[in-house]
């Protein structure tokens, strides 16, 4: 893709004077990395880290139907949400196979926003008002309505909280409040596992919020470090880790899949839920060096077995981990399987999730 | 994190590596320009002594978290000495790339290949047109 036709988040000014290096990533110029991706990683983990993720998308859904249309399209069940929760789901095609994970928020009794991945964005919009036929609902397409920053780490909650002008809404749940100065959703969500909040904001409120929030202390962090820190906590990556060729129960998703509800591929979920599947997807970590990446082979008894959709080299763990898709039969925590990382075989234990733990 | 530079004493290969000749024998290692596209360098695994380095060919690979880069050889050789330092402290290679963070040691099995190589003003010209 050309430069030129490559999209800008309203920080893009903001992320060229913090000395970010910037790649074309699903239609954006995005920042991967300021300083370097360990530091970032690091900072996160041990202070606050801020993201811009403002590629991701937005799409509102409201209505009298509003409920019973998501019922239908997403996975989890959506009249659990109640108003200021957030929720996590897959999007399904009829046959099971996982189209997006999304995040969704209640607003309100009659209105929703959902985020969605921004390389999927318009298709899943194009799939929400497809189904919204039929439905007394509206789908609007708000992805130019917001920006979006993840702020990150043990002290996330505290920076943000100093500019708040109200109490921050807790782990998974949402609220409408000031910061710095300017309205927006503020979220208890993340992608990072530690503490922290999403901010869905206005895009010309952006530059000010990201000056804020980083003179308070929160440490420009970019997509490396955004992608490790969810490898190190067994979070999906949509593409690698899971898409419309997989089910939700192989990728480990099954927890956020309620059948009963009868959403879109509940059927096909329902009978790969009660047969089982032949593979799953499986965190590992390397035993010796090396670091896997995506695409590697897993080797089991000299034959290949799976393959890795995540790899990365944890900074926190200081070891080659990743997560492969293998037979169920060796997904079993503390299996020693191999993973041919371009050619050279290294030594690798399959363990349970997530491969980083806080302490105490 | 090194200042850039292109030391005018070594000679460079278009894949951003450099080479310091030193009579029959030769240094390799990448230039500032790569370990700052890479990133910080996490791992690196040595090849093994006695083996033959092609040039252009890569000999071994540097690796970022995010990213594997091929190393190429500037120039054709048996080598003769690998750097286990970077093996033990990879980031070594962004530190001092010139220095500290060299790769291989090699005997140059043709050393008239060096004309093939660029000066650092041509290495310099050629960092400015890719730019």
């Amino acid at each position: 893709m050309a430069t030129a036709a490559l999209k800008r988040t309203p920080l893009y000014e903001a992320h060229l004077a913090a000395g970010a290096k910037l790649v074309p990533f699903a239609g954006f110029e995005m920042p991967v990395q300021y300083e370097g991706v360990r530091m970032e990683h690091l900072a996160v983990r041990s202070a606050c880290g801020v993201f811009d993720v403002s590629h991701m998308g937005e799409v509102e859904t409201s209505g009298p139907e509003a409920e019973a249309l998501l019922q239908r399209l997403l996975s989890n069940d959506v009249s659990k949400l109640a108003v200021g929760g957030a929720q996590y789901s897959v999007l399904c095609r009829e046959d099971g196979g996982i189209l997006d994970d999304l995040f969704s928020y209640r607003l309100a009794d009659d209105r929703y926003l959902t985020v969605t991945n921004a390389a999927n964005h318009e298709r899943d919009f194009a799939w929400f008002e497809e189904h919204a036929q039929g439905f007394d609902a509206e789908v609007s397409d708000a992805i130019d309505d917001y920006a979006m920053l993840a702020v990150q780490g043990p002290e996330a909650r505290s920076i943000v909280a100093e500019l708040a002008e109200s109490e921050l809404p807790s782990r998974m749940h949402t609220a409408t409040l000031g910061i710095a100065g300017d309205q927006m959703l503020v979220c208890g969500t993340g992608y990072t596992g530690e503490d922290g909040v999403e901010l869905l904001l206005a895009p010309k409120h952006a530059a000010g919020v990201w000056g804020a929030l980083t003179a308070a202390g929160a440490r420009p962090a970019g997509l490396g470090a955004r992608d490790t820190l969810r490898m190190e906590v067994c979070f999906h990556l949509y593409g690698n880790d899971m898409d419309e060729h997989r089910n939700p129960i192989e990728a480990g998703l099954g927890w956020c899949c309620n059948e009963g509800t009868g959403f879109i591929g509940s059927e096909a979920i329902a009978a790969v839920r009660e047969r089982g599947t032949e593979q799953k997807l499986a965190p590992f970590v390397l035993t010796g060096p090396g670091i896997p990446r995506q695409g590697n082979a897993v080797i089991s008894g000299g034959q290949e077995v799976g393959l890795v959709t995540s790899g990365t080299l944890s900074p926190s763990l200081e070891v080659g981990i990743g997560m492969a898709y293998v037979p169920v039969e060796l997904a079993e925590p503390g299996t020693e399987v191999e993973i041919d990382v371009r050619g050279k075989l290294r030594a690798a234990r399959i363990e349970s999730k997530p491969l980083y733990r806080k302490e105490g | 994190m090194a200042e850039e530079s292109y030391p005018d004493d070594l000679r460079y290969h278009q894949e951003h590596d450099w080479v310091r000749i030193e009579d029959a024998e030769a240094t390799f290692g990448i230039t500032w320009y790569a370990q700052d596209a890479l990133g910080e360098v996490v791992f690196y695994e040595p090849p093994e002594v006695g083996s033959q380095a092609s040039k252009d060919e890569a000999y071994a690979e540097v690796e970022s978290v995010k990213a594997v880069s091929d190393v190429y050889a500037p120039l054709s050789g048996e080598i003769v000495a690998v750097n286990e330092a970077v093996a033990e402290q990879p980031e070594l290679v962004n530190q001092d790339p010139y220095g500290d963070g060299w790769l291989v040691r090699v005997r140059l099995s043709d050393p008239s290949e060096v004309e093939q190589l660029m000066d650092a003003a041509a290495y310099r010209e050629l960092l400015a047109e890719e730019g």
